[in-house]
């Protein structure tokens, strides 16, 4: 009996997982093409969410940049608020007091737990793993707690300010950071009791989006990214800053590359970022210096504004006209939550910035993502663009 | 390794370009190079041994306007083996800035450079894919060019090319309005 | 109408419009449309500590065509404005919006070439919820704002 053979005709499918889309992240964009299941392209396209900061910083003086860089990678604020502190202190020549660089390390430790504990809770949750997200979420309302005891607002707090902190700790605040400290690392291992040996989850994070050693170099990743393919750059183990080289800890790094070993290298540097928190609490007391003693850049307290002729005039002209930074330029390198950031600052002497460009880390990741997704399947593409951790607000600014 | 003997090794790679030092208040040292050797002195940095710059961390452009040489393009590179970190600078003129793309050397240059295309319109010579990255396609102008505007009066366009006539669209907007409580 | 107890089976007679008003406040879905920093005081509402699903809003759904409110949760891009307009035309009746956040009622800090200056520029709006980013329980008393202005909406 003659065979008859079914005349199966494929052909390859164009979907676009569009700007609004509940995995993206925020506003990426990727036309993917398809054959079946399996991705044989994808093309980026960002620049949904430009909000144009770097020009808009130029029309504000130094202090007022503060709030505009928090909101650029939204998840890491503190971060993004320290490192332009870094160089434009750099630029202005300024020593600033052994306390509040334990404070400013202590507030980077932080807000690295936190960053991690959002792109922990987003990740389980399009994988799958739902109850992740509650729990991570939970923990990181004891933190936004914290932020709102220090400065009265959650996620952007505005406290790491030029010259120093904006005002001394609260009372509270030993307490209050022990008992988060305390209560978070069993809270770590129940989380990873949910995954870390779980089936499913090693099913889709094995060997999906790998990233070899000098692929990750030549195409600019750093971070976590980087540090589960082998690299093990960390600047704050290279090119320390705030005092990072008195501090105990290690920098976790990975050997496979792909989505499970990002995972491990995240959560270890959970652990690592509890220890560092540990040291640095101990090193600050809870009353002191919280700012450089410079006039022109910290302002005077405010009974005294209220009393005395000459702290209103100096309160007067610091918010009015704002300090002036010499010319010149300066790029002072930050270990952020996804990698090295740092602003690229440029004065020109006045008291407005010339030029702030920012370091995006995502920026990078976003453009590897391709390489990274070709050739496996479509439900891997959500598990590779929630390991690589991009914020949308980083990478378009 | 100091910058004099950073700038003496590249000198002897790639003889031809004019390489100028100038004083830096921060980790990186600061070079200016001729803008005609940059893919050379980039493949140098990249691969002489004792350099080994294999991280480019960031490229961008500043805009002195009106001073002239117009534009400076910044590149900061940073050498993870020996645990350097360099800032090299390219002068270039505001009438028509190119400069060749460094994306052979650095795949990461690519997005790097296509953002310098779309927010000063400084081109790159055999750049793989010169198109805008973050302001729509069809926008027009350089944004952070310092004789930009900040702020622009425009309307949105909110509507992109749809099987849909514009009395059709209005009528779709105004059932909205009678709709509303 | 109220409370009849002529039977034996006890009976609540209502108006059929106050019947449509209560389903359509009680179960409002939501359409994921977090842009920036407000999706995550947005996602931060619907966790467990402000749960937004004791409030009807349970579920966040990922397709326009099955959900009747849109939050527009962050900045809006002159490049993200046409997304957000065929988004919000996919919507079936009845729909509402919520512009969340200082970028999204009117521009925010951002007064630049790049931002639409406020969301009703290209839909309309229904509640602002100020802030940058508004506490989650500001975002949640928008959500009962709402609910009281659709208690109010007649059916013809």
């Amino acid at each position: 009996m003659p065979e008859i053979k079914p005349q199966i005709k494929t052909e390859v499918m164009t979907v676009n997982m569009g700007p609004q889309h509940p995995s993206t992240h925020g506003v990426l964009r990727l036309v993917l093409e398809l054959d079946g299941e399996t991705v044989l392209s994808a093309a980026p396209t960002i620049g949904y969410l430009h909000t144009g900061i770097e020009k808009t910083t130029e029309q504000k003086k130094w202090q007022q940049v503060i709030p505009l860089v928090e909101r650029m990678d939204y998840l890491s604020a503190q971060s993004n608020s320290m490192a332009f502190c870094l160089s434009t202190e750099t630029l202005l020549g300024l020593e600033i007091p052994q306390r509040v660089r334990d404070i400013r390390v202590l507030l980077a430790e932080l807000q690295r737990i936190n960053s991690h504990l959002v792109w922990l809770g987003t990740h389980g949750m399009e994988i799958g793993a739902v109850s992740v997200m509650l729990y991570c979420f939970r923990e990181r309302e004891l933190l936004l707690n914290i932020n709102e005891m220090i400065a009265g607002f959650r996620l952007f707090p505005s406290y790491i300010r030029v010259g120093g902190l904006r005002e001394d700790l609260p009372r509270g605040f030993h307490a209050a950071v022990t008992a988060f400290l305390d209560r978070f690392l069993p809270k770590l291992d129940e989380y990873e009791d949910l995954l870390t040996k779980n089936q499913i989850y090693l099913k889709r994070s094995r060997n999906v989006g790998v990233v070899t050693k000098e692929s990750a170099v030549a195409r600019g990743l750093v971070g976590p990214i980087a540090r589960a393919a082998g690299v093990d750059y960390d600047v704050r183990k290279y090119f320390p800053y705030l005092g990072y080289e008195t501090y105990d800890f290690r920098v976790p790094t990975e050997t496979a590359g792909d989505v499970y070993a990002r995972y491990k290298v995240r959560v270890a540097e959970m652990r690592e970022s509890v220890k560092i928190c540990r040291q640095a609490l101990q090193r600050i007391s809870p009353t002191g210096a919280f700012a450089v003693d410079d006039p022109r850049i910290t302002p005077p307290p405010k009974d005294r504004v209220y009393t005395e002729m000459e702290a209103l005039i100096q309160h007067f002209l610091i918010y009015s006209q704002g300090f002036t930074v010499p010319a010149g330029e300066a790029y002072v390198p930050v270990e952020g939550p996804r990698g090295e950031q740092g602003y690229y600052v440029v004065s020109d002497g006045t008291n407005r910035p010339w030029r702030i460009k920012s370091r995006a880390p995502s920026l990078l990741a976003c453009q590897a993502l391709e390489h990274m997704i070709v050739g496996g399947l479509i439900a891997d593409v959500i598990a590779v663009i929630g390991s690589i951790d991009v914020v949308m607000g980083d990478v378009d600014r | 390794m100091d910058s004099n003997t950073l700038v003496a090794s590249l000198q002897e790679t790639v003889p031809g370009a004019q390489l100028e030092q100038v004083a830096s208040i921060d980790l990186q040292p600061t070079l200016y190079v001729s803008r005609d050797h940059v893919v050379a002195l980039a493949t140098a940095l990249r691969d002489r041994p004792e350099l080994r710059f294999d991280l480019l961390a960031e490229l961008t452009a500043v805009d002195f306007w009106p001073r002239e040489p117009r534009f400076e393009l910044v590149y900061i590179l940073v050498s993870i083996p020996n645990r350097l970190r360099l800032r090299m600078k390219v002068r270039l003129e505001g009438s028509d800035p190119h400069v060749a793309t460094v994306c052979a050397v650095w795949p990461a240059a690519n997005w790097l450079e296509r953002e310098v295309w779309d927010m000063f319109g400084i081109a790159f010579d055999g750049h793989p894919d010169p198109r805008r990255l973050l302001m729509p396609e069809d926008w027009e102008g350089y944004p952070l060019r310092k004789d930009y505007p900040v702020q622009i009066r425009m309307t949105p366009t909110s509507a992109e090319a749809l099987q849909v006539t514009s009395e059709e669209f209005r009528a779709n907007v105004m059932k909205d309005r009678l709709t509303r409580g | 109408m109220g409370l009849e107890s002529d039977f034996e089976i006890p009976v609540l007679t209502t108006t059929v419009e106050k019947m449509v008003q209560w389903a359509r406040r009680s179960s409002i879905w939501p359409v994921t449309f977090g842009l920036a920093c407000c999706a995550i005081e947005m996602m931060a509402m619907s966790c467990s500590r402000y749960d937004i699903a004791r409030f009807g809003a349970e579920v966040f759904r990922g397709s326009p065509r099955q959900s009747d409110l849109m939050i527009v949760a962050g900045r809006l891009s002159r490049k993200m404005a046409p997304a957000l307009r065929r988004i919000y035309d996919q919507m079936p009746e009845p729909k509402w919006v919520i512009s969340m956040g200082a970028c999204a009622s009117i521009g925010g800090v951002f007064d630049n070439y790049a931002l639409v200056q406020g969301v009703d520029q290209i839909v309309p709006v229904d509640v602002y919820v100020p802030g940058c980013p508004p506490r989650p329980e500001s975002l949640i008393y928008g959500i009962v704002q709402l609910q009281r202005k659709i208690d109010q909406q007649k059916l013809a």
